[in-house]
């Protein structure tokens, strides 16, 4: 009896510490694979490091290095203006249409894949394709001037103010599909009743979507933005395949700018110094959003 | 491809008298055009037949670009390759890390130092012992037109820069486009760099470019090259940006255009498409550059391996990059002419009889310069930082003292 | 609410949901007309131009003989390559995101929720960062530049979004119901065997073709962690795509392009239903 009482305890103690020691290697891989190497990052960004690192320590001139850069200035601004534009068409783009196929579509099916597909091909292919498209003397501008309107210009791929926003439009293209999925499976799971009750308080189609669904699907939104943001910070591939960061270097994001610096320019000292701004800049925007939305749903 | 690798090894090892181990050569390169994998071929073959077997670690993108991101993670990790294109001063910055191994030794036996000119065999040593293998001599500063677009328009073949602007200016009015040209960053840059060759001259050139004085950055030849590079703005299609090269190279081949500012490599593309040198095609230096060379070296780096095999294998390597026949082949192939100095002539083209000469005279006169545009000439960072300006001011409007002096401040910053 | 006003109302909704449909549609049907075309047809022609003369040339090349490298047998061996990386990976994955997504969702212990807080900032981080240092360790361990040591970096880096998608999907399920299996005996293992896994399929689904598509389309970790012969497809299409010099065969491109994207292509076409349910089910509700 006594025995069975230890070996009960012991099992016991295993089991509280279960879930501990399920979460034990992700939480170990956590710290040492990301935290780890964000730290070592920052420490390579005080510095010298050229081409492979080297640990000689210079204090914040990497840093002042990097904000002197005009490149840098124009890649941090491109990052906002991306970022922002990405996040919100995609979010519109993809609740509106969710809206619209919970309407009960015929071809529903078909139409869905459509919107889904883009997401399986790779940031390669799309750029690759879209820089195509885009291409003022093969694509869409000589199509149209084919088709008669010989004055039509669409030279954003080859302009320096606009270039940015033709990565805009291949990344939505990209992305939007998969926001519609996430919000048509969130609109798939309201209550039904709920918007019964609206309706019969007489609320029309438009109020009771505003004022009743849309606020049920805050976790969807969180979502949205938690995976659209995270494709936007790693949005490398898509820029060196439409753009190459051109004209110049018009249409360079963080990411691109570390790498070259990083990689090609034998500057690891600079280019570290700007994963870390980048970091950081995220951290700032992100850490609140979460920390808002975690503890709000640990209430609700 | 392990297997047919280890296959030919033995297949290669069964025929060789001597007592042969399976030593192969992992070689990362980013040739990996239909082309360029012939002009390899040659040099896998003749190392198959002294029983050495060729590991292919190809990895396209930028240039080189992509490469030298996996170069690095593997010297991190401990296991580089037996050998890598890497070209220009970044053959010291490896060797400087300590990663380089010598074949001094398979320099001495050949006389490397007896068939390769000053200005290139340097670039090949570390503290003076060999360490890299150059395996062509690109010329950069060519100027490629189209006679007919010339004659069509009543131009003639520019050959300063200021005769340039009036011939490109005919060019234009007769409804063609004067200047062929793909805005990348790189390209951008070459066209750049004929300019400061011929506007500036080679000694402004290499004391500016090379030695980075900032007298010379900071005087008024600079403002002039500016000046020069922003005229040629108006002489590009708005389509420029983005293009590749060799689409550029097309609108001269076609007739579209009347001139490229581009390396020996755009030979190539009118050879494929069939085009005679003379009649359909001409290549001259570019304006102002005729007593000038500027010089683009391909080489192989040779990474220390601790097996003993592997060493044997580079120094194999290295003594066929060298050889008359690989220099031979791989040239023909490549529209480059041999690194190695009094190969026989015959099977070349005149363009290519051109650049042998001026190879020669301009490395006696000193007007054989590396090409900073093509990482021949200063460090990375440099080159990067000229590059960023380079091709910010061609696509802008920026003014020639403003480039001038973000030109200086970058170059600074990146020092 | 007159029959006429709803028909003009769904016919904007039909109108727009098509519109859509071809904007999506569009790059697909270039790709794909271009890779039957033949190259004189590209160079002369319109972008949207049906091929006049429909030809498999690109395909065969692009698949068994266009050059990679100095080797030229197209993207045939790479395929597989990329197979016997990406299914270990998957399943690693998918199967600790499954475990951990339980435990935080149902198991909390104090610090739990910081630690997926972490988790998903950690995400956060541009993969160019970790190359080096990840060598380094790999290396360290003697997995460099196996395939092993490749799996085990998409595993490392995968573990987070698969995690986010199980606690999502499994915080919804009632707590009382684990609580009274608990009562009834039950331990941590068995709970998740007869109370979780068996809901789990959409969810599976989900993850699973999620991490598919992000590690089969991987070039990064692929170039810089793969070794001999062991290369993925997205490094040979790269290598393809991607010459420094010499004539671009855009219609082998486009379908070396297509050949590489063809797996996920399938599968978000066949199990896209499936995908969505899952969504529906709660992979992303809070």
């Amino acid at each position: 009896m006594h025995q069975n009482v230890k070996k009960q305890s012991v099992l016991d103690l295993l089991e509280a510490w279960l879930p501990k020691i399920i979460m034990a290697p992700t939480t170990l891989a956590m710290i040492v694979c990301m935290y780890g190497f964000i730290a070592w990052t920052g420490a390579l960004s005080f510095t010298k490091s050229r081409m492979l690192p080297q640990w000689d320590f210079v204090g914040f001139i990497q840093y002042e290095k990097l904000f002197a850069n005009p490149r840098w200035d124009v890649a941090m601004s491109n990052l906002v203006v991306f970022g922002v534009l990405f996040i919100a068409i995609s979010l519109l783009i993809g609740l509106v249409l969710a809206i619209f196929l919970d309407q009960k579509i015929r071809g529903e099916g078909a139409i869905r894949t459509i919107y889904l597909y883009p997401m399986a091909v790779s940031f390669v292919v799309t750029g690759t394709a879209w820089k195509w498209i885009l291409n003022p003397g093969l694509g869409i501008e000589k199509m149209v001037r084919d088709l008669g309107f010989t004055d039509f210009e669409f030279r954003w791929l080859v302009d320096q103010e606009m270039a940015i926003y033709t990565i805009v439009i291949a990344a939505v293209w990209q992305s939007s599909g998969f926001v519609m999925a996430m919000f048509l499976a969130g609109l798939r799971s309201v209550d039904d009743s709920l918007i019964k009750a609206a309706q019969i308080d007489g609320a029309s189609a438009w109020q009771s979507y505003w004022h009743v669904i849309l606020p049920i699907l805050r976790p969807v939104f969180f979502s949205a933005i938690v995976i659209l943001s995270h494709i936007a910070i790693k949005s490398f591939d898509l820029v060196q395949a439409l753009t190459g960061g051109g004209p110049g270097y018009a249409s360079d994001l963080p990411a691109n700018f570390m790498y070259t610096f990083a990689f090609n320019r034998a500057q690891m000292g600079i280019g570290a110094a700007s994963a870390m701004v980048m970091l950081f800049g995220v951290l700032a925007i992100l850490v609140p959003y979460l920390y808002s939305e975690l503890r709000g749903s640990n209430r609700g | 491809m392990l297997n047919r690798s280890i296959a030919a090894c033995f297949a290669a090892a069964s025929l060789v008298a001597l007592p042969v181990q399976a030593s192969e050569v992992e070689v990362l390169h980013w040739w990996t055009s239909g082309g360029e994998a012939k002009s390899v071929a040659s040099l896998k073959s003749s190392l198959e037949k002294r029983g050495v077997s060729w590991q292919d670690f190809a990895v396209a993108g930028g240039g080189g670009e992509n490469a030298m991101t996996v170069l690095k993670s593997r010297a991190v990790s401990g296991n580089p390759p037996t050998a890598a294109q890497i070209k220009g001063p970044d053959i010291q910055e490896w060797g400087e890390l300590g990663f380089l191994a010598s074949i001094d030794d398979v320099a001495k036996k050949n006389n490397w130092d007896g068939v390769l000119p000053g200005v290139v065999s340097d670039v090949m040593k570390y503290q003076g012992k060999y360490v890299a293998a150059p395996v062509n001599v690109h010329r950069v500063n060519w100027l490629w037109a189209n006679p007919e677009v010339f004659r069509k328009a009543g131009a003639t073949i520019p050959t300063t820069w200021a005769d340039f602007m009036v011939q490109a200016k005919k060019i234009q009015d007769a409804g063609y486009i004067a200047l062929a040209h793909g805005g990348q960053a790189w390209q951008d840059n070459t066209v750049f760099e004929a300019v400061v060759l011929g506007v500036g001259g080679a000694e402004y050139y290499k004391k500016a470019f090379v030695e980075l004085d900032m007298d010379a950055l900071n005087s008024s030849t600079t403002d002039e090259v500016f000046k020069v590079f922003g005229e040629l703005r108006q002489f590009i299609d708005a389509n420029a940006p983005g293009r590749d090269w060799n689409v550029a190279t097309s609108m001269v081949i076609n007739g579209e255009a009347g001139m490229q500012i581009m390396g020996d490599w755009a030979k190539g593309e009118f050879a494929v498409a069939g085009k005679t040198v003379g009649t359909d095609f001409v290549c001259v230096a570019a304006p102002g550059t005729s007593d000038g060379f500027t010089f683009n070296v391909d080489s192989f780096a040779f990474f220390q391996q601790s097996d003993v095999n592997k060493q044997s294998a580079q120094k194999a390597m290295a003594e066929e990059i060298l050889g008359t026949n690989f220099q031979e082949v791989f040239n023909l192939n490549k529209g480059s002419i041999p690194a190695r100095l009094g190969m026989a002539r015959a099977k070349f083209d005149t363009c290519a009889h051109d650049s042998m000469n001026a190879f020669v005279s301009t490395a006696q006169s000193g007007g054989l310069v590396p090409s900073f545009a093509h990482g021949m000439a200063v460090p990375g960072a440099v080159a990067g930082a000229i590059t960023d300006v380079a091709t910010n001011y061609f696509n802008s409007d920026t003014s020639a003292a403003d480039g001038k002096a973000q030109l200086v401040a970058a170059i600074q910053a990146a020092m | 609410m007159g029959n006429s006003s709803m028909s003009i109302g769904r016919y904007a909704i039909y109108a727009c949901l098509i519109i859509f449909a071809v904007l999506y549609l569009m790059p697909l049907y270039v790709m794909i007309t271009t890779s039957l075309k033949d190259i004189e047809e590209i160079r002369q022609g319109n972008l949207l131009s049906l091929p006049a003369a429909p030809t498999l040339y690109a395909w065969a090349k692009a698949w068994g003989s266009a050059c990679t490298g100095s080797e030229c047998e197209g993207l045939a061996p790479f395929f597989f390559n990329s197979i016997r990386i990406v299914v270990p990976a998957v399943l690693i994955s998918t199967l600790i995101g499954a475990l951990n997504g339980y435990v935080l969702a149902k198991w909390r212990f104090r610090g739990s929720e910081f630690l997926f807080a972490a988790l998903l900032f950690g995400c956060f981080i541009p993969f160019q960062v970790i190359l080096l240092p990840m060598a380094r360790l790999l290396a360290t361990f003697g997995l460099a530049n196996t395939v092993t040591g490749l799996v085990l970096v998409h595993v490392i880096y995968g573990v987070a979004f698969t995690t986010l998608f199980f606690r999502n999907f499994y915080v919804s399920v009632p707590t009382e119901l684990v609580k009274a299996a608990q009562l009834d005996g039950a331990n941590f293992f068995q709970i998740f065997r007869h109370i979780f896994l068996p809901i789990s399929l959409p969810i599976f689904t989900v993850t699973i073709i999620w991490q598919f598509t992000q590690i089969w389309n991987d070039f990064l970790f692929g170039v810089v962690y793969s070794g001999q012969g062991t290369q993925p497809i997205t490094v040979a299409l790269n290598n393809l795509v991607n010459t420094s010099v010499g004539g671009k065969e855009y219609n082998v491109d486009m379908a070396a392009a297509l050949i590489a994207a063809l797996p996920t292509l399938v599968v978000y076409v066949l199990a896209g239903k499936y995908f969505v349910r899952g969504l529906t089910a709660g992979a992303v509700k809070g």
